[in-house]
């Protein structure tokens, strides 16, 4: 039967052990302790001048359309240097429905070998 | 006639009519919309609640309780040899049909405000009600046949729905290219099925499970068993369909269809535990000093599918600049997990890690369709605000939208497996165990949910930070009844991070025991009572 | 051997659907293969209920004799009966293909970009 102390129970794994309400309550106190340090911070500042404007090293601000990094370019990095990796997944995914089949038939074949011979 | 002999009545006879309600909503749902939409719109919902209903008062008495259930269609006992088409619910079974009512639930009510500008509205409900019967009869059966049926109306019913916006081509295409996958999966297990009452003459599954010799003929079906419903359940290399049709269907048509996804695989493993269960420890051949079991052979094939799964799902959804294609993609890689965590367990089957890993691949395949059903769903409600689908062209949405920035946040540390959320708890299980089989498999496990993570923080930022756009200046949060369906996923989530030893001990132990040791299914039928 | 010409049939149909629907590009062309697919597994739940030399299992009050069994048959109607609901269902989607892309070309259609 479901107690009301069974709430409150650590999850225990085979070699290890969670407690997430116990985590919260160290997450509080962390935030609690974060807010304090941010009180000790100045808080006088001139409201209109050269201090509330964006800062981008001396370069033109354009406007707001342009500057948001669109979807597929946040990633640049990682998709140019693993791109022997995509052409492979690319020429898979092709999208027409008869390559479906086919891996189906391919992986039926193996699983007939495996199951068959062993 | 009182309470007690009411709900006593209810519950004896709940597991046909869990199936029956939502039929019978659905054949009453066209006479209804021709009197009144709102009037149409209430009905759905209470047809989904009451079926909710029944289902809470059935998994309570079988996972709290113990009892397995069974309701046989026409009569009143048994007999021998079994010939009657039965329903059989056991802790697996209750388990899978919880996911299946809040799923239906949250479904109902998101489309109330999502689908209201459409026309042709009586068949979509009529549509989702069919789809709901379905699921909850794959879910429920205990025969063979029985459940190849409600296979095809399950799949003709979402083929219907995911072509549901006919003026556009691509969600035509998607449609047509689900139902060609999942009639040759369908007409390959009803091969199986042939084989198999050929062989022993029964159709039950608890019979074939008490009869199964491990013949030649009896290898052949297991394959195209296997083979089958792994490509109904999205499995790489077979897993193509997946991201066009969860990516091109309406939102709250695809938060039901993850049900029917993990109605297919749970189909799977009651195939491989349950029915040949009993030959899954006997020795195959002996190399030198080492055994060959059925078990071992099945296991190693599983996760060496499930690794290449994990790793296909995440790198492709690191390229996509669709919205709902990302989530799709990254909803194959957790199916991967749960695959990863079950093979495991079937490869370390009667050892305590092996039960651990049983544990958190069940416990995961919850989370899962829950974290992936909220992120579609906010997909969704930003299709619906702004009618763009593509992260190239979004930007700056937090400031109008702040709910729906909340959801997404909680669906993104839930998929990625973070804590305190409830895809934590279940990750933290399969990554213990898969260790200690295999430390290389954790590893790679591991540096994939941080890739997941990768991928989710790029959608966030694309999408909801960076400065204001001119163009969504008039963007207002979405209505009412979208935000309503959100929060009540986000509630399950947070509940089932929050209290994870609960639902592990109640939920999730009695499921994953029904799992490992098939003797109570049997026995329900054959021999003994 | 006679016996066992409907079980060679059996292989031969869904070999035959299976190539139709991996190799050929029109779109009809799959539908064909998939109905040969239905069908070879139509002939192979029929064919497991035949005893030599019987009867049709429709007497209530019976002659004498084997009677085959009528499980398979029931199983195979329901089958046909899914069957013809599937193939009215993909056609329908393949006549709003058309009107779409003016093409049956499975490699041409849904090539628009997913941006």
């Amino acid at each position: 039967m479901i107690t009301w102390e069974s709430f409150l129970e650590t999850f225990e794994t085979g070699s290890g052990f969670w407690n997430p309400l116990i985590w919260i309550t160290a997450i509080i106190v962390a935030f609690l302790i974060i807010y304090i340090l941010r009180g000790y911070g100045k808080k006088e500042y001139k409201e209109n001048t050269e201090q509330t404007k964006v800062f981008l090293s001396g370069n033109p601000e354009y406007e707001k359309e342009q500057m948001h990094i669109k979807g597929s370019n946040v990633y640049w990095g990682f998709t140019e240097s693993l791109k022997w990796v995509y052409k492979t997944l690319d020429k898979m995914h092709t999208g027409n429905v008869s390559d479906y089949i086919l891996w189906f038939v391919i992986i039926m074949g193996i699983l007939f070998i495996l199951v068959g011979v062993i | 006639m009182n309470i007690e002999h009411l709900s006593q009545t209810l519950l004896t006879h709940s597991p046909a009519l869990i199936v029956a309600v939502p039929l019978l909503g659905a054949f009453l749902t066209p006479l209804i919309s021709r009197i009144n939409d709102k009037l149409r719109n209430v009905f759905v919902i209470l047809t989904a609640g009451l079926t909710g209903f029944l289902v809470l008062l059935l998994s309570y008495d079988v996972l709290i309780n113990g009892n397995i259930h069974t309701y046989i269609f026409g009569s009143q006992d048994i007999g021998s040899p079994v010939v009657r088409i039965l329903f059989e619910v056991d802790g697996m079974n209750a388990f899978m049909i919880i996911i299946g009512a809040i799923l239906v639930f949250v479904a109902v009510v998101y489309s109330w405000a999502f689908m209201k500008e459409n026309t042709g509205l009586d068949k979509y409900y009529t549509l989702i009600l069919l789809m709901a019967a379905g699921m909850f009869g794959m879910m429920l059966t205990g025969d063979m046949f029985n459940f190849f049926v409600f296979l095809e109306i399950t799949s003709i019913s979402s083929c219907a729905l995911i072509a549901f916006w006919t003026n556009k081509g691509k969600a035509v295409e998607a449609g047509f290219k689900y139902i060609v996958i999942s009639t040759i999966g369908a007409l390959f297990i009803l091969l199986a099925i042939a084989i198999l009452y050929g062989q022993y003459n029964a159709l039950n599954m608890a019979v074939l499970a008490d009869s199964i010799q491990y013949t030649f003929l009896d290898k052949i079906a297991f394959v195209l068993l296997i083979a089958g419903l792994a490509m109904k359940a999205g499995i790489v290399p077979m897993h193509m369909w997946l991201p066009d049709a969860y990516g091109r269907a309406p939102s709250s048509v695809t938060i039901v269809l993850i049900g029917t996804t993990q109605a297919s695989l749970y189909a799977l493993f009651r195939v491989c535990f349950t029915i040949y269960g009993n030959s899954l420890t006997a020795p195959l051949k002996q190399i030198g000093s080492v055994t060959i079991t059925l078990n071992g052979l099945l296991g190693t094939f599983i996760v060496m599918l499930a690794i290449i799964t994990i790793i296909v799902g995440v790198f492709m959804a690191l390229k996509q600049t669709n919205f709902k294609r990302i989530i799709a993609f990254a909803a194959i890689a957790e199916i991967g997990y749960i695959f990863l965590a079950v093979g495991a367990g079937l490869w370390a089957l009667g050892s305590d890690h092996g039960m651990m890993a049983l544990k958190g691949g069940v416990f995961h395949i919850i989370n899962d369709a829950l974290d992936v059903g909220l992120l579609f769903l906010v997909a969704g409600a930003i299709y619906y605000a702004t009618k763009e689908t593509s992260l190239n062209r979004m930007g700056g949405l937090a400031r109008n939208m702040k709910y729906t920035t909340i959801f997404f946040l909680i669906g993104l540390l839930a998929v990625s497996g973070m804590p305190p959320m409830n895809g934590f708890a279940s990750k933290l299980l399969i990554y213990e165990s898969i260790y200690l089989i295999n430390p290389i498999l954790a590893i790679v496990a591991i540096l994939c949910s941080i890739l997941l993570l990768a991928v989710f923080v790029k959608v966030f930022y694309s999408a909801f930070l960076g400065p204001k756009i001119p163009r969504f200046n008039d963007v207002k949060e979405v209505p009412k009844s979208m935000l309503i369906a959100m929060g009540l996923i986000a509630c399950v989530i947070i509940f089932f991070g929050l209290f994870p030893d609960l639902i592990v001990n109640n939920i999730v132990e009695p499921a994953a025991n029904a799992l490992a040791n098939n003797s109570n299914y049997i026995s329900q039928i054959v021999g003994g009572s | 051997m006679i016996y066992n010409i409907p079980f060679i049939a059996v292989a031969a149909l869904i070999m035959i659907g299976l190539y139709a629907v991996i190799f050929k590009r029109n779109l009809i062309k799959m539908v064909i293969g998939i109905t040969l697919i239905e069908s070879g597994v139509n002939l192979f739940l029929i064919t497991l209920g035949y005893r030599e030399g019987s009867t049709a299992p429709i007497y209530t009050n019976s002659p004498g004799g084997v009677m085959s069994l009528p499980v398979p048959q029931a199983l195979t109607l329901t089958s046909i009966v899914i069957g013809v609901a599937v193939l009215a269902l993909m056609l329908s989607l393949i006549i709003h293909i058309y009107r779409h892309y003016g093409t049956l070309d499975v490699r041409k259609i849904g090539r628009e970009d997913e941006e």
